[in-house]
């Protein structure tokens, strides 16, 4: 052996063990150094840069990620809520009752006799957030952009569709002239945008808006920071002409496990928590400074069965069961399915029978059937239905037409826990009836769905103030051209009564006619059988009430705090003041304190490892 | 080559002391070798992220406008922006002349450059779980080195099981418990540690990289914890069947102690397999630990490939894809340069 000590392999493998523990010891001397940086802060909380004290911050924990700060290419819930902070939309809802509209950019509006010309009065006392004043033309360069750019079109161009040309005559007027009659105009969820900054971007289809802080907007917030799923920044705009937010921050900071969001929940280090499961919601139930609001929810969740798909073209296509096309059978069906048990068990509790297409918190359009219309539970009947109409019951099957058992395809989302939990439920009340259920649960049920491959499907819509989305979905005009295209449809109904009625209600400029048509609609709807709502789904939120003092929900009797339509909930949160903070903010510098002590302690240990060791190694080197 | 092999039983320190003339022209056709084959996997990488993700079921553009109203006007300008409204092989032969020079086209979901997208997170994933893939190598080296060479005691009993239980241990689970004992803090324990995300946001210079390093800690604690078994079982494997050898009787022999005899002659011959392992481990830190970093809310690469994957967004998959797997192919190519290195008996 000659001395093998020396060979090239040692020295390698000692310089890796060297690094390595170099490495290793950088990153505790990391942990260690928040000490210095936090002790400072211990029992402050936060202090503020102008050493004014404590500084309001109001942190909204959020899981999905920001698609883009662009609004005209931004889609997701999360981003499109912070539309509504950084732009203000021509109009706004009524917090107290969201089927009402109330000014927003524009102060008034009027429509010309022929229906078609729109004219909207633009505010004068908002100004962007680099001091220019808003102008119509800034109105009238957004709209423009989206019917001529198709880059622009991305997120909003469905409200441009039926623009014949959008003009700004001065200053102050908004002139807009429709093709055809449209009762949505007080609904635009357009955000406007500053003219003067975004005829500088050469590519909206590729524009992030987040380059630039402060983003110059107009709303009650001003966005000043942004990183990707960590957290968006905004403060308040002082300037706003509905009046200044209270908080000094507000972040969204990003959590992409709601558990620990529910955590950071209890500890203080967030203000807000949406979207809770009904057990996260039952853990915080009675926690110290922590309120949960049960909302009521802008969804319904509903069955769609298969009325056999079609094209424009009149092409039939898809596989859904022939018995499906029966009227009897699908209310047979309905008859079945136990509501309340599907609120108590799958929603344990937070949410709310089904009954019409709208949900109850849109008080103007939301409609239930009469007592003999209504489709109660009543399995008895279920049967006698079935029989009458021709379906037999031989050896516990029920046969269809042609004698043989039928079988029923049931479609589920995957990501859905409710679905697969109601179709339990489901497969056992039809399995009463003789009917067979086979529950097939996908990640992306969109393939399926648009070949019109299913029977029943579990459906689900977000209804906007304006109810016009969610009726346009069950027009002929919204089924796919051919098979093969993809159209607006929900699930391929088609019938002339429905379309008559939708378009008289969106030619109807007078509120309470048009809601009287709307709840027609959904009368015809729920007759159907093709659409049958099981319930409206609550939203489970929670914030911390020493962080938070108030906070306006939407509808303000039982409604959301996030994902409203408006800025209402941060615009009016009022800080709870300093006292609870100070402790939260000083119980967690002696934490960190502790926790840092831990690491120089490991720290410590590691050193004297390496230290022991190289002694050693120099032991040998006698 | 296996005439060598078979023949030299002396420990691979020695044989490296008998390099022959021809050994610098052998190692270069040897790494030129394995350069080739690793050009060929990432060109073969490249051709098959196409193909492969356009198999997901599910339309781009159905599924990003799923829940919204969409004129068909609106539907169509997206099809042409994703060019998706092309036939299959003109996609197909875009993507290849694009991606040679690094452009894999714009995310239909973020409306940004992929490349844009993947740099803004790959290096956030390559701290945590480079940081992790040290720490829990090093402890399993240095854990699976003492369990080997007293194998059989307390020490390795106690070792091996604690390695064993922790491993079986699902991430993202140890993750939560670690959150409520040592972020939101139990009885006694305060919360010492953020819940998640990697920063607060606001700070500059020292007093960012203490606040990210605080933020760090638990994740890579879940990490170290749950994958240093790996290290530690192979190294005491390896460790074990070198025990018995006569070269370390000799070492002994020499009057060398014991201490000595394990680091420098046991050791860095048993460290073969293991520099395989740390190399593969290596290689999938590009891709991270996307559990981990879902508990821990780290905007690392992660939770972008699953948002991905579920629209599916076609170019930002392929781009990810791409990143993963030329990750480990360049870190098996690092292994193979480091191969002859370490034991002249592999590629001569």
């Amino acid at each position: 052996m000659h001395h093998p000590e020396s060979g090239p392999f040692t020295r390698l493998a000692r310089g890796i063990v060297a690094a390595a523990a170099a490495l290793c010891l950088l990153l505790l001397g990391l942990v260690a150094a928040p000490a210095s940086a936090f002790a400072e802060g211990a029992g402050s909380g936060e202090a503020t840069p102008d050493g004014k004290g404590q500084k309001d911050t109001l942190t909204v924990a959020i899981a999905q990620s920001v698609d883009t700060l662009n609004p005209f290419t931004a889609t997701r819930l999360s981003a499109t809520n912070m539309m509504r902070l950084m732009y203000d939309f021509p109009t706004n809802y009524d917090p107290k009752d969201p089927s009402k509209v109330l000014p927003g950019l524009a102060t008034k509006w009027k429509t010309s006799e022929d229906k078609l010309t729109w004219t909207y009065t633009i505010r004068d006392d908002s100004e962007w957030s680099d001091g220019k004043p808003v102008t119509a033309e800034d109105a009238a360069w957004t709209f423009n952009k989206m019917m001529t750019d198709d880059g622009a079109k991305t997120a909003n161009g469905n409200f441009v569709a039926n623009f014949d040309k959008v003009t700004a005559p001065d200053d102050r007027t908004l002139v807009i002239k429709l093709k055809k009659p449209q009762a949505t105009m007080l609904a635009l969820d357009v955000p406007i945008v500053p003219k003067h900054v975004w005829t500088k971007v050469k590519n909206i289809a590729e524009f992030t808006n987040d380059k630039d802080f402060p983003i110059v907007g107009n709303g009650p917030f001003i966005l000043t920071d942004h990183k990707t799923d960590q957290y968006v920044k905004f403060k308040p705009n002082k300037k706003f002409w509905r009046g200044a937010p209270a908080f000094d921050e507000l972040v969204f900071r990003f959590y992409k496990d709601n558990d620990a969001a529910v955590s950071a929940l209890k500890k203080g280090e967030v203000s807000f928590v949406p979207d809770l499961t009904p057990a996260q919601a039952a853990s915080l139930e009675g926690a110290a400074n922590i309120k949960v609001n049960d909302a009521a929810g802008k969804r319904f969740w509903a069955l769609a069965t298969n009325p056999g798909a079609k094209a424009k073209n009149g092409k039939k296509f898809g596989n859904g069961h022939k018995a499906l096309l029966d009227a009897d059978f699908r209310k047979a069906l309905f008859h079945a399915v136990d509501r309340k048990t599907i609120v108590d068990k799958v929603l344990q509790g937070h949410g709310v029978e089904g009954e019409g297409y709208i949900p109850p918190r849109y008080e103007d359009y939301f409609w239930k059937p009469s007592a003999e219309q209504k489709i109660a539970y009543d399995p008895k009947q279920a049967a006698a239905l079935l029989d009458k109409a021709g379906y037999k019951e031989k050896g516990g099957k029920r046969l269809d037409k042609d004698g043989k058992p039928i079988t029923l395809r049931l479609m589920c989302h995957a990501t859905d826990p409710k679905d697969k939990a109601a179709s339990k439920y489901l497969e056992e009340w039809w399995g009463e009836l003789g009917i067979k259920t086979k529950t097939t649960c996908l990640d992306n049920v969109g393939d399926p769905w648009v070949a019109g491959e299913y029977d029943i499907a579990f459906d689900g819509w977000s209804v906007n103030p304006d109810p016009d989305l969610v009726l346009a979905l069950h027009t002929c005009d919204a089924l796919p051209n051919t098979p093969k295209d993809v159209g607006l449809t929900d699930n391929f109904i088609c019938n002339k009564k429905f379309d008559s009625l939708y378009a008289k209600q969106i030619a109807e400029y007078d509120p309470a006619k048009r809601a009287a048509i709307v709840k027609d609609m959904e009368s015809w709807l729920y007759d159907s059988g093709y659409m049958n709502v099981l319930a409206y789904p609550n939203s489970v939120e929670a914030y911390r009430t020493d962080q938070i003092k108030s906070i306006t929900a939407m509808p303000a009797s039982n409604g959301n705090i996030w994902g409203q339509d408006g800025y209402w909930s941060w615009w009016s949160a009022k800080p709870a003041g300093g006292e609870a903070k100070a402790s939260s903010g000083g119980s967690s510098s002696t934490g960190m304190i502790i926790g840092i002590a831990a690491a120089a302690v490991v720290a410590a240990g590691i050193g004297g490892l390496v230290l022991v060791r190289r002694r050693s190694a120099a032991d040998d080197r006698e | 080559m296996s005439a060598t092999a078979t023949a030299t039983t002396a420990p691979a320190t020695a044989a490296a002391k008998e390099r022959r003339p021809g050994a610098a022209r052998a190692y270069l056709a040897y790494l030129g070798g394995k350069l080739a084959g690793a050009a060929v996997s990432l060109f073969a990488v490249l051709v098959t992220s196409f193909f492969l993700f356009r198999i997901i079921p599910g339309d781009p553009v159905k599924s990003m406008t799923q829940g919204r109203a969409v004129s068909e006007d609106q539907l169509a300008a997206l099809r042409e922006q994703f060019g998706l409204d092309l036939p299959l092989w003109q996609q197909f032969t875009d993507y290849c002349t694009k991606a040679v020079t690094g452009d894999f086209g714009t995310s239909y979901q973020f409306h940004a450059p992929v490349s844009e997208l993947i740099w803004e997170k790959v290096p956030n994933t390559l701290l945590l779980t480079g940081v992790a893939v040290v720490l829990y190598t090093m402890l399993g080296l240095w854990l699976g080195t003492r369990a080997a060479w007293r194998h059989g005691g307390l020490g390795d009993r106690l070792n091996t099981g604690v390695a064993l239980t922790l491993w079986s241990v699902p991430g993202f689970w140890l993750g939560l418990l670690l959150i409520i004992v040592f972020s939101v803090g139990i009885g006694p324990i305060p919360g010492l540690f953020p819940t998640g995300g990697m920063e607060e946001g606001g700070k500059e210079g020292f007093a960012y990289i203490a606040d990210v390093a605080h933020h760090m800690v638990l994740p890579v604690l879940t990490l170290v914890a749950v994958g240093y078994a790996q290290t530690l079982l192979v190294m005491r494997s390896s460790l074990l069947d070198e025990m018995g050898s006569d070269y370390l009787t000799t070492a002994r022999a020499k009057g060398l102690r014991d201490d000595l005899v394990r680091r420098r002659h046991a050791v860095p011959n048993a460290l073969l397999p293991t520099v395989t392992l740390i190399f593969v481990n290596l290689g999938h830190v590009a891709a991270g630990s996307i559990l981990v970093e879902t508990v821990f809310s780290w905007p690392g690469v992660g939770s972008l490939f699953y948002q991905a994957l579920s629209v599916p967004d076609l170019p930002l998959v392929q781009g990810l894809f791409v990143v993963f797997a030329g990750a480990m192919i360049l870190m098996n190519v690092l292994a193979d340069i480091l191969y002859p290195l370490l034991d002249p008996r592999v590629g001569r």
